[in-house]
């Protein structure tokens, strides 16, 4: 079609003027189509990226115009043991809690995928911890975990199974155990939910094929489940994993990044160099250096939508 | 500087709201007449835009909001005051001299008009106006506000915190009386834990308490984060041996006080699992306000800060510095009202209405009736006597607020204490963050 239509549009073209090409013209047509959402990402991603990356150059702080000083913000924290400690903790956050939101995730999202009795009503339970808000959820749990008030160290006591309180937020690894746990329970109905979603778009004949082959469920669910879940769980990972990433409501509310900065990720450090102690360079450097973190969980999601594309072609199903 | 619960202060604020300040018309009699021979005359049309910190206490913000009515109707100066969570207020007013423009009035923390000094109106003349009429200025709150012989800022008021703990405890622990210097602080403390009913200090990241006590502490060792030069100096003997005490004292503490916030020593002091901490007079209010705890109330007392090694006090309390910008149009009507404020027919109803929450910068108020009216008060009177600057020795200003900001003496003092790190690691990782502050 396209083809047949250019030579005869031709004569006229040449004559309009620029203008009239760039109102007619198909391709600049698609662009005036594309501009309120590039404007759109240009003022609100593009532009705050690029000026985080720029004060990460500086030496600015709060109120005050800062001087380029070149990398020598990313080389003071290169020998910074708190930053490191903050890039671990980011890290062992981040896998351990994915991994457990996954795993939590996709067995509930199974389970709400069978038929059974108050379906939609479980289903939407299950979205609870989603949506109550991050802060108020980080404040039930503090309480929960607090040194002196904590319910579980109460029951435990009361219990006979313990004389002392549970020292939750103040001992490293308890501490971090705690904060992984809220996140994953904050994290694990929006993963259940959007896997629950891709488990809908499996056609019930290829289980119905599979079961008139003589397949076990175990079998059912590695070579048709699985696979067809693949780009889903992709794109459902690399969301949850940046989300981890990022947290900073929870860890604020709860520890303020203690104890003795045992549960500080970068975006709480950042948050505290940035604009509880004035340093915006400094700041802007540590929520920098998490661009290259960030960027390797997108491309994981890259990678696994294009394997679906290969998939299909392959199976050609 | 320390939290308050503000729910617990709500009742108890309310109720003294009413007897706390001036009776209206009195009130307003007394502004026209200030009005008219105040050295400063507002200018015709004034307008002021003020920013206050957001108040802990209703009372106060009632007593407040009374003489900010009476100026405005014995000056005919336009006033819009409004206010800020403590987190914010430092931003906002740098944001506004960066700019130039949206604040007249700034009423901050800390250091603030040391943070952009040439933004800033000199207010040398309603200092000496005050410091004449009232007994002179504290010596912590002229250094938080001067540079050179320029007062940046008028230091309002402090917000300090001292020794709150259960006589029947410390009395059983075999202190009759408050110990005045750190061995025997020590010993109380150890005697609290073998009685069952320990002392806690907060570890965590509690910008008002973890910093308000373990700078008493290295300060009292004569240990400085940076000396009279602004030479970075914490690696030192000195820091080594507090360092040491420091953990000795967390040993009997309470357990859980790394992850203490401002607010946890509140709750587990009213929750009666606390019996000597330190801060505001918050929980002794709080308790006071309470008809279930008025045992809990009637046990709280309060003491000053033991003396250390130094031999002489080395608290750190929060000065509140308010300060005019020099591009406000009005630089009179902003003057006469901070004058206005600090003038003794205001300024005794006003910490009245604070009930004990702030102190007086200016000596004379020592004998204000809000000292005396509960001689559990009377304590804290002394917080901007008995305070260093928030640098302690060294130049006040940004580095030193950024230093306490960052948790840099919290997080040395909690590294060693709970043994994440030996007392070299823990001064040398320090070292290394001041000196990055201090280059």
């Amino acid at each position: 079609m396209a083809d047949v239509a250019i030579p005869r549009a031709k004569p006229q073209m040449s004559e309009a003027g620029a203008w009239a090409q760039l109102k007619h013209n198909r391709n600049w047509l698609g662009f005036w189509f594309m501009l309120p959402a590039m404007v759109f990402l240009i003022f609100f991603l593009a532009y705050p990226l690029g000026l985080g990356i720029w004060l990460s150059f500086t030496d600015t702080r709060i109120g005050r115009v800062g001087h380029f000083i070149a990398t020598e913000n990313y080389e003071w924290l290169w020998d910074d043991s708190i930053f490191w400690l903050s890039v671990f903790n980011t890290l062992l956050y981040t896998f351990v809690a994915s991994a457990f939101k996954f795993g939590i995730g996709l067995y509930l999202a199974l389970l709400l995928n069978e038929h059974m009795p108050f379906k939609a009503m479980l289903r939407a339970m299950v979205l609870i911890p989603f949506i109550v808000p991050t802060v108020l959820s980080a404040l039930a749990f503090w309480w929960i975990f607090d040194s002196q008030f904590s319910i579980i160290s109460w029951s435990l006591k009361h219990l006979g199974l313990i004389s002392q309180n549970i020292n939750f937020l103040g001992d490293t690894t308890w501490a971090r155990i705690c904060v992984i746990f809220a996140n994953i329970w904050r994290g694990v109905p929006f993963v259940a939910i959007t896997l629950l979603a891709g488990l809908q778009t499996v056609s019930p004949s290829l289980y119905e094929a599979a079961i008139l082959d003589g397949a076990s469920s175990w079998q059912r669910f590695r070579y048709i489940t699985y696979p067809l879940l693949t780009p889903i769980i992709a794109v459902v990972m690399t969301f949850s994993v940046l989300f981890t990433f990022t947290d900073f409501q929870l860890i604020w509310a709860m520890t303020r990044g203690g104890p003795v900065n045992a549960t500080h990720l970068m975006a709480t450090l950042s948050y505290q160099r940035a604009i509880i102690a004035g340093q915006l360079g400094e700041g802007a450097a540590i929520s920098s250096a998490m661009i290259p973190f960030l960027l390797a969980a997108i491309m994981v999601s890259w990678f696994g939508l294009q394997r679906r594309k290969w998939q299909q072609g392959e199976n050609n199903d | 500087m320390q939290d308050f619960t503000r729910r617990s202060l709500l009742q108890g604020g309310t109720a003294l709201a009413a007897t706390g300040m001036l009776t209206g018309p009195a009130l307003f009699d007394f502004a026209k007449a200030w009005a008219q021979s105040a050295p400063w005359k507002a200018e015709p049309g004034a307008k002021l835009t003020v920013m206050r910190w957001k108040r802990f206490v209703p009372s106060e913000d009632d007593a407040f909001n009374a003489m900010v009515a009476a100026f405005k109707s014995a000056t005919g100066v336009e006033m819009n005051v409004f206010s800020e969570s403590f987190e914010d207020v430092q931003p906002k007013a740098s944001v506004a001299a960066n700019t130039g423009s949206g604040l007249d009035v700034a009423w901050g923390l800390h250091t603030l008009p040391q943070l952009f000094p040439t933004k800033v109106l000199k207010m040398n003349d309603v200092a000496d106006y005050l410091g004449k009429k009232y007994g002179g200025w504290t010596d912590a709150a002229a250094k938080t506000c001067k540079l050179g012989e320029d007062w940046l800022g008028i230091p309002v008021a402090t917000n300090g915190g001292y020794m709150t703990y259960r006589k029947s405890a410390t009395d059983k622990a075999g202190f009759k009386e408050f110990p005045k210097d750190f061995p025997s602080f020590l010993e109380m403390c150890k005697a609290l834990k073998a009685n069952n009913t320990p002392a806690g200090f907060a570890l965590g990241h509690a910008s008002g308490d973890a910093n308000g006590w373990l700078h008493w502490i290295l300060w009292g060792h004569n240990a400085w984060t940076v000396n009279e030069k602004d030479q970075v100096s914490i690696n030192s003997p000195e820091t080594a041996k507090a360092l040491e005490y420091c953990k000795a004292l967390y040993e009997t503490f309470i357990p859980g006080t790394p992850s203490w916030n401002d607010s946890s020593n509140n709750k587990a002091y009213l929750a009666g699992e606390l019996y000597c901490t330190l801060n505001g007079i918050s929980i002794y209010v709080a308790a006071k306000t309470d008809p279930t705890k008025k045992e809990l109330a009637e046990d709280t007392y309060h003491a000053l800060h033991p003396v250390g090694p130094i031999g002489k006090p080395t608290e750190l309390q929060l000065t509140l510095p308010i300060l005019a910008f020099n591009f406000t149009k009005y630089p009179n009507a902003a003057k006469a009202f901070v004058a206005f404020m600090l003038e003794k027919e205001n300024y005794e109803k006003w910490l009245d209405g604070a009930q004990g929450y702030l102190q007086q910068t200016l000596n004379a108020y020592e004998s204000a009736a809000v000292w005396t009216a509960d001689p559990k008060n009377a304590v804290f009177s002394q917080a901007s006597k008995r305070t260093l600057p928030a640098s302690g020795i060294g130049t006040v200003g940004e580095k030193a607020a950024t230093a306490i900001a960052d948790f840099i003496v919290v997080d040395m003092f909690a590294n060693y204490c709970t043994g994440a790190k030996d007392a070299k690691g823990a001064m040398a990782e320090a070292e290394r963050q001041l000196k990055r502050i201090y280059r």
